[in-house]
């Protein structure tokens, strides 16, 4: 199965070796952790599955189908599989899956992918199976053992126990056993109620190899003998090489080689800066092809004239509301471009020779890697092995390939292997880009209350070109997500998507996906909604609430931790706000209330930012409001300063000084608090981000009666005496 | 009564005629560049010694194109004839004056649109007395009025090193001067009463090596035109030489030899780094314009073309000027000045701490010290502001990189930064304005 | 040749005197704990300590080192500061993806040296250089106060 990470004829030495490069060193520095090699096939390893190998000495080892990469994964997923199995957590060591949709397809998804909040979801009942499988297996080969009922042995630690007789058996001391077996079709799973380490707070297990720089990311890959290079892709998208003149950058001490490609040009050197001096000295003449032209105008002019035409129907449900008929209140809002920018810059290491190439990286996408490298060295993927690592942030970025393509088609011109690292300035600017996303709603209100809701989503599908399976009927179910299932009562309902790929802008997934624009529209119009009604935002989402319970809890626990009826501490100007988001997407639900500060000058303070949080059933509650924390965070990042602009075909934003991320003094304080549910579990990575724009937005309307409809902030909307 | 008045309002008239043609006169008539020195000045051939002009001594046997070269580098004409990611020489760059936008020509050999078909003549009559062929006469943006005191010999070994780049084919940009700023042919009078219009004459009671000096701070290197302020008609103010002038935003400081205000205080090595490697450790960083004078020409003159500048600089007269001294050390907590500016305050916690410290003493590089450095202790805060709006120019290898932050902040942040910057660690609080930042931001 | 103390131990490297230390310590000595992000001194990733003092080794040439004491992630546990923030970064769980984590240990390390209790605005002084994308801050200011506290 794993003769990818274990290919016959080398040494455990070599093995070892190959696998430190291959980012599995995680598991070294783990403080209970050994190295683990699947697929060595000693006799007495018990593997019930593709996920568990329980080895004589009683090792278990978890093969993980989900990278981490910041989201606490490792550590959930160990979770699962050690309660059902009865393991202490740190008894369990971690494996990253090979390549395999067939065995390690994220179950939502169907392909090898980590993203959209669905690791747990996914993963939920099939991890606790298969450590429930696996327990059954052992106790009943134990049972067999003593020729008692398996029902009369119970498992702990690690052992299965007969208490009546007082005998015990280590796992492992079972394994060669329980590996003779059928594995049951429907193990029995525990009551949570009985639950050990699920809904309980654990340490994550990555904690201590990201404190003391032994955590290895794609980046610090170190095959034997590697070179180092940087790149250069044309600034406008699309565009080629024309010309070349490397004679300065081949001077560059440690240069050794300049590759030139139809779309690319790279430099090879001892280390990354002579890599970098010598692209500094390249003279690169492009062809910029036909999006020499493009801007950030005439992009959002393509946007509102698509728009105009008629989208596919998502829903269509009784009465109308036409904008400009009577009572009808109508507003569209809009999203920009942004970059996902995470700390690790996009890289690739790449050992490319006839018949065989090996990839070191860190992907959200396993088998879409392996295909990608494959089709770019013009080999069969099961002839690419991708030794994955820890994600020095995904954020959606990492769910794409273009890197990989790019990094084999250097490799293919350079003798032994070379890591390709891109400069901050290309990981922002030659990159795959969050879209702009417009919506355009209309409702008819009588009483104050809508009796019709139109909801139309402006946007790309992604879908379409990610996930084709899942693109149906013209409808793409990310875009839309949020809008057609949004969780007030609005009466007559009609749900529209009109596909519109901006020109030339390559786009992908970022964090908080399509209901970043929905939620953000969907809690903007509500408020506005209303202001019109002269209505509290808090009263008037619970009045459109009745047939949600779970969205009205955690509105009402936001609305009491923060304080809503409370007067807000003043501010220098007076301008001082709070505002709702509520959502219901990802499969959890979120209340967020922002408090805001503006200035005279129209400069926003964030000033605390308070979130409830129902996401079903917890695996790590610590887990889960780490993961809010930081979603809060990021989606401040695009409130108060996110924005790719474009002119002349280029991107104007280049590194951290021009493309801005909330830094710590600029940080409000920040309140989560978990609602106890029993519900299913929902995700957690997304929800976070998508609630701060939209209440942030609202805080803002309170303050100054100015309502946001773009995002990032604008503060000259919001300087006093400024443009309205 | 009557009589007096009138005799009065007579004389006061006539002190104001006088007084105003004494002014007018005092501001059309202005000493010589080598004036200030006394003693005489002497044809080349009567000068006794080694000749101040032409190439230092490491290149006496140097070709004609390598001279030419050298004396191009030294003259630093790239740095004009070259637009934003242009080819060198080839011209486009705009030069934004009150009167409106000049775009250097090109000059490279192409014979429709370069200066491919100018004779020797022609050049020289362009560079000494500002008219080019056709009779067109030039704006003094062109200095020609320091260029004219090269030698024959040196600027047509500069036409002789322009001739043997490859033509560019880049049609010139016309100017956009309205009237009566568009009149090319005030420039005859201007001409008349500004442009010494003569090749350089040594002063025999100072050694070769003042006079190296002085052939090239005054001539090729033409530093005046910037660090010279000047009069109401334009003309570099040669009463005051070198007691700062303006370029493209930048305030160009003054480099007399004033203590306070001048470079003064500033040991002989501290001058000479500053003009090789544009960094005098613990006083100036070389950026915007003297930063582009710096990698395109000083930094390609000898070490002994460096010592003669510097010990001519060291002899003009001192000019005192309200730049205030320099500030020490900064304390480690900003003070009452600055505790409002909470915004300047958090801008350079974010981006601008990580390389100079929260102290302003600078982490990663010497470069990087905000504490006693000229920008910083200008009051005006214009320098600080435009570093922060353009950076340190493209990375160079071998020098501390400062990102532009144009694209990230707003006028209010820049100015709200600047402020700081010059609060907690200048000598004086400078209260640039946003609007203040936009206009440099046009620069 | 370069001479550089780092953690206490000597190296020789063959680079050129403008090379930055970042990439001296990463590609030429393999100690990949320190990380690149952004290669300009915005994000702090690749922080280290040259005689006690955070410097962004992205900007600092190796040239410029001399014989200062370079301390790095790998060694900054070594130090009475380093560990009492390694241990609050574990207690609260401070990393998420990590990859900042080096950068934001190296520079509360030298915050809590110099200054023992930390009030917020110290913090905010001494952090603000360092980005994380994923969102930690919250977490950061807590650790290095609990950092702080710990004897």
């Amino acid at each position: 199965m794993d003769k990818h990470l274990s290919t016959p004829g080398t040494s455990r030495r070599d093995v070892l070796r190959g696998l430190a490069c291959g980012g599995l060193l995680l598991a070294v520095d783990l403080p209970l952790g050994r190295l683990a090699v699947a697929g060595e096939n000693a006799p007495a390893v018990f593997a019930p599955d593709a996920f568990i190998r329980i080895a004589g000495d009683g090792t278990a080892t978890l093969i993980m189908p989900q990278v981490e990469m910041g989201q606490g994964i490792y550590t959930a997923m160990t979770m699962l599989i050690a309660e059902e199995l009865d393991l202490p957590l740190g008894a369990v060591r971690l494996e990253a899956a090979p390549a395999s949709d067939a065995l390690y397809g994220n179950p939502i998804f169907k392909i090898q992918a980590t993203g959209g909040s669905t690791s747990v979801r996914a993963y939920w009942t099939p991890m606790r199976k298969a450590g429930a499988a696996a327990r059954a297996m052992l106790v009943e080969a134990a049972a067999k053992r003593w020729q008692v009922a398996p029902a009369s042995c119970e498992t702990r630690d690690g052992t299965v126990l007969h208490t009546a007789s007082g005998r015990s058996l280590p796992y492992g001391d079972l394994a060669a056993a329980a590996a003779r077996l059928t594995p049951p079709a429907d193990p029995p799973l525990k009551d949570p109620k009985t639950f050990r380490l699920l809904g309980k707070t654990q340490t994550r297990l990555d904690i201590e190899a990201k404190g003391n720089g032994s955590a290895k990311y794609g980046i610090d890959a170190m095959p034997p003998g590697v070179k180092f290079a940087t790149l250069a892709s044309c600034p406008v998208p699309g565009g080629k090489v024309k010309s070349v003149d490397d004679a300065q950058a081949r001077a560059v001490p440690g240069v050794r080689q300049v590759v030139v490609l139809d779309d690319l040009v790279a430099v090879v050197g001892d280390h990354m800066w002579a890599a970098k001096k010598g692209l500094d000295k390249l003279a690169i003449v492009w062809d910029e092809g036909p999006n020499a032209t493009l801007s950030t105008d005439s992009l959002r002019a393509a946007m509102h004239e698509a728009a105009k035409q008629p989208g596919v129907v998502v829903k269509s449900e009784g009465a109308d509301a036409q904008p400009g008929a009577p009572g009808v209140i109508s507003a569209s809002y809009e999203l920009p471009f942004l970059a996902h920018a995470p700390m690790e810059p996009m890289n690739c290491t790449v050992h490319l020779r006839p018949g065989a190439c090996d990839v070191w990286t860190g992907t959200q996408v396993m088998t879409k890697a392996q295909a990608m490298a494959a089709q770019a060295a013009g080999l069969k993927p099961e002839q690419v092995t991708v030794h994955n690592h820890l994600l020095g942030g995904g954020f959606g970025r990492r769910l794409e390939v273009d890197m990989i393509d790019k990094a084999v088609r250097v490799a293919a011109h350079v003798d032994g292997p070379v890591k390709v690292v891109w400069t901050r300035e290309e990981d922002i600017q030659k990159a795959m880009y969050r879209s702009t996303y417009g919506s355009w709603l209309s409702a008819k209100l009588e009483n104050g209350k809508p009796v019709a809701w139109r909801h139309t989503v402006v946007g790309p599908s992604v879908i379409a070109r990610w996930l084709p399976p899942a693109f149906t009927g013209g409808i793409d179910i990310d875009a839309i997500d949020g809008a057609s299932d949004q969780p007030y009562a609005v009466g007559g309902f009609h749900v529209e998507y009109v596909r519109h790929e901006p020109q030339g802008v390559p786009t992908c997934f970022w964090r908080g996906v399509g209901p970043n624009n929905t939620v953000f529209s969907v809690e903007s119009f509500i408020d506005r909604l209303a202001r019109e009604t002269k209505s509290d935002p808090l009263e008037y989402r619970r009045a459109l609430l009745g047939a949600n319970p779970r969205a009205l809890q955690v509105l009402n626990t936001a609305a009491e931790r923060a304080g809503w009826a409370t007067p807000l501490p003043p501010a220098a100007g007076g301008r001082v706000g709070r505002g709702i988001c509520l959502q219901t997407v990802f499969g959890s639900y979120l209340a967020t209330i922002a408090e805001v500060a503006v200035r005279d000058d129209g400069e926003v303070q964030v000033r605390r930012l308070v979130t409830a949080v129902d996401c079903g059933m917890v695996v790590n509650p610590d887990g889960v409001v780490s993961q809010i924390q930081g979603g809060l965070v990021f989606g401040l990042s695009a409130a108060l300063h996110g924005q790719i602009t474009f002119e002349k075909g280029r991107v104007q934003q280049s590194n951290f000084h021009d493309y801005r991320v909330v830094r710590i003094d600029e940080m409000p304080a920040v309140e989560v608090h978990l609602v106890p549910s029993t519900e299913a579990p929902g995700g957690i990575g997304e929800p976070g981000t998508t609630t701060v724009q939209p209440a942030v937005a609202n805080a803002i309307y309170a303050a100054t009666g100015v309502q946001l409809t773009r995002m990032p902030i604008d503060r000259t909307l919001l300087a006093k005496g400024g443009r309205t | 009564m009557r009589g007096s008045t009138k005799r009065a309002a007579l004389l006061a008239a006539g002190i104001i005629v006088v007084a105003g043609a004494a002014v007018l006169g005092r501001m059309m008539f202005l000493p010589g560049p080598l004036d200030f020195a006394g003693g005489h000045q002497v044809s080349l051939a009567d000068f006794k010694g080694p000749s101040p002009t032409g190439v230092p001594k490491e290149l006496a046997n140097a070709a004609l194109l390598e001279r030419g070269a050298y004396l191009t580098a030294a003259a630093d004409c790239q740095a004009c004839h070259t637009a934003e990611g242009g080819t060198p020489y080839a011209g486009g760059r705009p030069f934004k004056l009150p009167f409106g936008t000049l775009y250097t020509p090109n000059i490279t050999p192409d014979a429709e649109t370069g200066i491919g078909r100018w004779s020797d003549a022609d050049f020289l009559k362009a560079v000494h007395k500002g008219v080019a062929p056709g009779g067109r006469h030039l704006y003094p943006a062109f200095p020609y009025a320091s260029y004219t005191l090269m030698t024959d010999e040196d600027v047509l070994a500069i036409k002789a090193y322009l001739f043997s780049l490859a033509p560019v084919r880049r049609q010139n940009l016309p100017d956009t001067f309205a009237f009566p700023y568009n009149q090319r042919w005030l420039m005859i009078f201007w001409g008349m009463l500004f442009n010494p219009d003569h090749r350089f004459q040594p002063v025999a009671e100072r050694g070769p090596e003042w006079n190296r000096g002085a052939y090239l701070v005054e001539g090729a290197a033409h530093c005046g035109e910037c660090h010279t302020p000047r009069t109401p008609f334009q003309a570099m103010d040669t009463r005051r030489k070198f007691a700062g002038g303006q370029a493209e935003g930048w305030n160009a400081y003054n480099i007399t030899p004033d203590t306070t205000s001048g470079i003064g205080g500033w040991s002989p090595e501290q001058i000479e780094a500053y003009l090789a490697h544009g960094h005098a450790k613990g006083k100036s960083v070389a950026s915007g314009p003297m930063r582009e004078a710096v990698e395109l020409s000083f930094s390609k003159l000898s070490p002994s073309d460096i010592a003669a500048m510097r010990s001519y600089l060291q002899t003009v007269p001192a000019v005192h000027t309200s730049l205030p001294a320099a500030a020490g050390p900064a304390p480690r907590e900003h003070g009452a000045t600055v505790a409002d500016n909470l915004d300047g305050k958090r801008m350079f916690e974010g981006a601008c701490a990580s390389c100079h410290a929260w102290s302003g003493a600078g982490v990663n590089s010497a470069e990087a010290q905000l504490t006693a450095k000229r920008a910083v202790n200008d009051p005006s805060a214009a320098n600080v502001a435009l570093m922060i709006l353009k950076g340190s120019g493209p990375q160079v290898a071998g020098r501390p990189y400062m990102p532009g932050f144009s694209g990230a902040y707003s006028d209010e942040e820049i100015a709200a930064v600047a402020n700081y910057v010059t609060a907690r660690f200048g000598a004086a609080a400078s209260k640039i304005t946003p609007g203040d930042v936009a206009k440099l931001r046009l620069e | 040749m370069v001479k550089l103390s780092i953690n206490g131990t000597v190296h020789d490297v063959d680079v050129e005197q403008d090379t930055p230390l970042l990439w001296v310590l990463r590609d030429v000595l393999g100690m990949t704990g320190t990380k690149f992000g952004c290669g300009v001194a915005q994000c702090g990733a690749c922080t280290v300590h040259l005689d006690g003092t955070p410097v962004r080794s992205c900007q600092t040439a190796v040239g410029d080192v001399g014989d200062m004491a370079i301390v790095t992630i790998e060694g900054i546990g070594a130090t009475p500061a380093g560990a009492k923030v390694q241990k609050a970064w574990m207690d609260l769980q401070v990393a998420q993806c990590g990859y900042c984590q080096s950068g934001q240990i190296m520079s509360a390390a030298a915050l809590l040296a110099q200054t023992p209790a930390p009030n917020d605005a110290d913090i905010d002084a001494a952090m603000a250089g360092n980005i994380c994308r994923c969102g930690t801050y919250v977490r950061i200011r807590e650790g290095v106060k609990h950092a702080a506290s710990l004897t």
